[in-house]
């Protein structure tokens, strides 16, 4: 299956059929960390995966100047 | 997984709630959540005119589109930080959300208004970037809020912002700065003037990754790229470790947080409170008394410094 990557964004590909969440552990990606995304939508740890999916695994941790100036 | 609400297929699972949800179940719990936490910290009453400071990014278009959507008169305000490609990107995001709601967003520049970016900021003085971003964002929110006759600031601090700020005042034991961390920031009046706006958190129960998920369930096209300035950031080194202890521990920065205004905050207060408070020379706003000389706030200092520097012929 096809797994974007962001920041920088690329393209990985890994090996079905599998699960999210041993997805996010081949690739060591903590999933706390992250959003997983197909076909616009979010899934979960448990959610299976096939080979002919297209994913997007999006981080979530924003940083920048913190404190009490955030936007 | 499940729903915890309806039993049909889950989209999000939060685990600190040991619960998975639905798009629309999510939806509505983000807002009782976000509703729950204007309610118990008083942040701002149904006829407030709001401020929203946006970035373009998840958290704040997030929280902007949930208090419309609790019915508040929300207003969002922009500052271009003149960091290249990514901030017209960041703009066009904020633009894009505020025509696709009919929204009112003010706009404004710090090229416009003081005569420099962040990335020229940071070569005229010398500091790492996010410094000085911080102090003018603080700065021009502030401002703006003011000059537009607004009650209330909000900004899109959530969570994991709060709490990599807690771990790192912490650290380093800021305790005047542990005595100022709170969901709310009352209104300053310095010289009979309000020199602060009331400034309030609405997303601090609210998780980065569920302010996320939030804004692409309701299909909010946020700018997802990370700043390019921000590269070894120390707030984010600290989110990291402590997401970390959150996969181990689903909990750990609720506990963190609202144990620490529980049970802590309360004994800092003093250390925040002795500072005291007078008018900047120049432009009004609060500052520390100075030992000696006219008190100068740290945004006129700096801006002064990176001008002087830019314009040495006219120094």
């Amino acid at each position: 299956m096809k797994v974007k990557l962001r920041n920088p964004d690329r393209v990985v590909e890994v090996t079905g059929p599998t699960t999210v969440q041993s997805l996010l552990a081949e690739l060591q990606i903590v999933p706390e960390a992250v959003l997983v995304i197909r076909d616009a939508t979010l899934l979960t740890r448990d959610e299976a995966l096939t080979e002919s999916d297209e994913l997007e695994v999006r981080p979530v941790l924003s940083g920048g100047s913190g404190g009490s100036s955030k936007t | 997984m499940k729903c915890k609400v309806c039993k049909q297929h889950a989209v999000v699972d939060v685990r600190r709630h040991n619960a998975g949800f639905c798009r629309d179940h999510f939806i509505t719990h983000i807002h009782n959540q976000v509703a729950r936490t204007i309610k118990e910290f008083k942040m701002f009453e149904p006829d407030d005119r709001i401020l929203v400071a946006v970035s373009g990014g998840k958290d704040s278009l997030a929280l902007w589109d949930i208090l419309l959507d609790l019915g508040y008169d929300a207003t969002g305000f922009y500052l271009g930080l003149g960091i290249g490609g990514y901030s017209d990107r960041s703009q066009a995001a904020a633009v894009a959300y505020a025509d696709a709601r009919g929204a009112k967003l003010i706009v404004r520049s710090l090229a416009e208004e003081h005569g420099y970016t962040v990335p020229e900021l940071s070569k005229l003085t010398k500091r790492v970037p996010c410094s000085g971003c911080g102090l003018n964002k603080r700065y021009e929110f502030n401002r703006a809020a003011l000059e537009e006759g607004f009650e209330v600031l909000v900004t899109g601090h959530n969570l994991d912002d709060e709490v990599a700020t807690l771990f790192g005042n912490v650290l380093h034991w800021n305790t005047d700065m542990l005595g100022r961390q709170a969901p709310v920031l009352e209104e300053r009046i310095v010289g009979g003037t309000t020199s602060l706006v009331r400034k309030t958190k609405p997303l601090v129960r609210i998780a980065e990754r569920e302010s996320a998920a939030y804004a692409l369930l309701k299909g909010i096209d946020y700018i997802v790229e990370e700043c390019p300035l921000v590269e070894g950031n120390t707030q984010h080194r600290y989110k990291e470790a402590i997401t970390l202890l959150e996969e181990a521990s689903p909990g750990t920065k609720q506990q963190m947080y609202f144990g620490f205004l529980k049970r802590a905050s309360s004994k800092f207060e003093g250390d925040a409170e002795r500072a005291g408070l007078v008018a900047c020379a120049d432009c009004g706003a609060s500052t520390m008394q100075p030992e000696t000389g006219e008190p100068r706030c740290s945004f006129c200092r700096t801006k002064a410094l990176a001008l002087k520097r830019k314009h040495p012929e006219e120094a």
